[in-house]
């Protein structure tokens, strides 16, 4: 029985890390066959970081997957502590399913939604061009919310209301409770939540597509348009990079999570962990 | 108590939810005095507190800080530091930061004025060497005494410890105990203790409040509430005791369980029903033929330092507690002396505590331990 689980786990693997595998190998290629290893080399690294195209269309996601994780952190994380606060149980749970609604709809609904609520919006004010950067960074921020809340939610919830009381207790306004005690102790929630809302942006394609316009390249967008010409190989090596990356934050994610975290406490963030997994798997491709 | 009047709560009254938690409590807390609220859980003793540390609002009624209203006072803006149920200790702080937390807040820069009060605070508490620890990485009882430096560093006029103990074992409790009511002392700071524990409030406490049903039931010394109970709620909660139907013929004189006896309590007028609290130490076993009443013996539990024993005394279990052994299933005559009687006239309690015909230990256990956080 041992064996046969053994086995089925390394099936599991093989069966999620294979076609990443496979990507990362062809990466290092030579030649420009997919099927053939022709030796191994950077050639398709240097190539493309010599494609200008590229590189602007990676510090375009860059910038946008930063602003966009910087202004979901800090909205989610007062609007969890909002939530938090409300008395009123059925407006709580009404707030909560309003919250996670974008989270389960179809990327392509959102992307629509909201491409046409840019358009009609920029039509009304009469606006040259509706789409741009501004309007992608708003899709993101909206799509990153329910992320940022569901992982600083639970910490919150964890805290002892003691705490904030010992805090006003020993001299604090709420303000200064807020900033010296609560928030060290809902940090880790919103690392993770900051680090979830950056993968999320760094690999959305269906959303960013929408809503970003002809002015703006993200990353995804760029490779996306490239695939349509013809493949090369540096979009396999531009992938590795990604995957890599991806994988660092994970780590750091993971193990942030874990400082000085009693074991029995962590049961949301793995779900959240989870789910984050699952999303990344859609950016290797 | 001979000091300055230092709190006062003026006919508070709270409700949470329409639900009345507290009902019309008035209380006078002086200086320099080591005050227990005593009652079971959800009688409104950690309300009370809350209500003097500014967490919760009373719906009526006043608090009066050394002689201003302090109603709308918030917890900030108090002279008064809180040591709470589950110590509440800030987990990204080290010992050394929990405990000059107070201090930075106040707006202290003085580095070293900070470390030496510090340092102070830890010898206090008797946690030298223990600075640079994490509170996480610390046992109950430390976790106990950073929680209580933390509040006593700022110098607070007045001092609230909820049920502070209830998460040690029975050792360190004891040690605890000692400790705090040194510290009191020491200090001179005004402790309003919380506790549903009546053997830590009688060894502690300079005044008692036992409390029930968001209602104060007595204020007084231990040795008041002990030997003199107001009524058979406080009789029962207080140690153990036989509450027996009695009618006061006259003064010093008392007749229960078909025998008259000399008491010395007076003042109740002729033929009164009353309710008669007699510990169960004060009770004497003697042979049959000598005692004034006579019994037949149900159980005997072996404590320690004495048997306890429940006699049915004319369909009346009573406890008695005594150092000679007593055979189980025999009888025995008892003797009181006049002054273990101790008279309360009849009260809305009257007659639903003191038997133990449904004693048992375990039971005793599990009332004691259930949910304890009103």
């Amino acid at each position: 029985m041992k064996v046969l689980g053994r086995l089925w786990l390394i099936l599991v693997f093989i069966f999620l890390y294979a076609p990443i595998a496979v990507m990362i190998l062809i990466s290092f290629n030579s030649g420009e066959s997919t099927t053939e290893m022709q030796g191994l080399s950077l050639y398709w690294y240097r190539e493309l970081f010599r494609d200008k195209a590229t590189l602007e269309a990676l510090k375009n996601t860059l910038l946008l997957s930063v602003s966009a994780a910087v202004l979901s952190t800090v909205i989610g994380t007062l609007a969890a502590v909002g939530i938090d606060r409300m008395k009123n149980r059925f407006m709580r749970g009404a707030v909560m399913s309003v919250t996670n609604i974008p989270m389960m709809n179809p990327d392509i609904v959102t992307g629509i939604s909201l491409m046409l609520l840019f358009v009609f919006v920029g039509t009304l004010l009469g606006l040259e061009s509706y789409l741009s950067f501004w309007t992608l960074l708003i899709a993101h921020v909206t799509f990153n919310l329910p992320y940022v809340i569901l992982s600083v939610l639970p910490k919150i919830k964890q805290m002892d209301k003691n705490i904030p009381e010992a805090a006003l207790d020993l001299g604090c306004t709420p303000w200064q409770s807020f900033f010296r005690v609560e928030l060290p102790f809902i940090m880790p929630g919103i690392a993770t939540g900051f680090i979830m809302a950056f993968t999320l942006s760094f690999d959305d394609f269906v959303i960013s597509n929408f809503t970003s316009g002809s002015s703006f390249e993200t990353l995804t967008i760029h490779i996306y348009s490239m695939i349509k010409k013809s493949v090369k190989p540096d979009i396999y090596a531009l992938s590795t990079l990604i995957f890599a990356v991806v994988l660092l934050l994970l780590v750091v994610s993971n193990l942030s999570d874990r400082d000085g975290e009693p074991a029995k406490e962590k049961s949301p963030e793995r779900r959240g962990a989870a789910r984050f997994r699952g999303k990344e798997g859609g950016a290797a491709k | 108590m001979n000091g300055k009047k230092l709190i006062e709560l003026r006919g508070i009254t709270k409700a949470f939810d329409g639900e009345v938690v507290l009902d019309n409590i008035s209380l006078d807390i002086y200086e320099d005095e080591f005050i227990t609220l005593l009652g079971p859980s959800g009688c409104g003793k950690t309300t009370t507190l809350r209500i003097i540390g500014g967490f919760e609002t009373p719906d009526k009624g006043d608090v009066i800080f050394d002689g201003k209203r302090i109603n709308d006072t918030p917890p900030h803006k108090r002279h008064i530091n809180t040591v709470f149920q589950k110590y509440a200790l800030f987990p990204h702080l080290n010992v050394y930061e929990n405990i000059a937390f107070g201090l930075r807040v106040s707006g202290l820069k003085d580095e070293e004025e900070i470390s030496r009060r510090v340092r102070e605070m830890l010898e206090m508490v008797n946690l030298r060497g223990f600075e640079r620890r994490h509170v996480t990485k610390l046992s109950g009882g430390q976790q106990q005494r950073v929680a209580i430096a933390r509040a006593l560093i700022n110098k607070p006029r007045v001092l609230l410890l909820d049920e502070p103990l209830g998460a040690l074992d029975l050792k360190l409790r004891k040690d605890m105990q000692n400790e705090l009511k040194g510290m009191q002392k020491r200090t001179g700071i005004t402790f309003i203790y919380v506790t549903h524990d009546q053997e830590e409030a009688l060894s502690m406490s300079d005044t008692v409040v036992v409390m029930n049903n968001g209602s104060i039931m007595q204020i007084g010394t231990p040795t008041d509430i002990y030997n003199e109970p107001s009524n058979a709620y406080v009789a029962d909660f207080i140690g153990e005791s036989n509450i027996v139907d009695g009618v006061m013929l006259d003064d010093y004189s008392v007749k229960l369980a078909g025998h008259t006896f000399v008491c010395v309590d007076k003042g109740f007028g002729k033929n009164t029903p009353v309710d008669v609290v007699i510990r169960p130490e004060d009770v004497d076993v003697v042979p049959t033929a000598e005692g004034e009443l006579c019994g037949h013996v149900v159980s005997v539990t072996f404590k320690g330092v004495h048997y306890e024993v429940i006699v049915d005394i004319d369909g009346f279990k009573w406890m008695i507690q005594t150092t000679d052994y007593v055979a189980p299933d025999t009888d025995i005559g008892v003797k009181i002396e006049p002054d273990a009687f101790h008279i309360m006239n009849k009260s809305e309690y009257s007659g639903m505590f003191g038997d133990y015909s449904s004693f048992s230990d375990e039971l005793d256990q599990l009332s004691e331990n259930g949910g304890e956080d009103d």
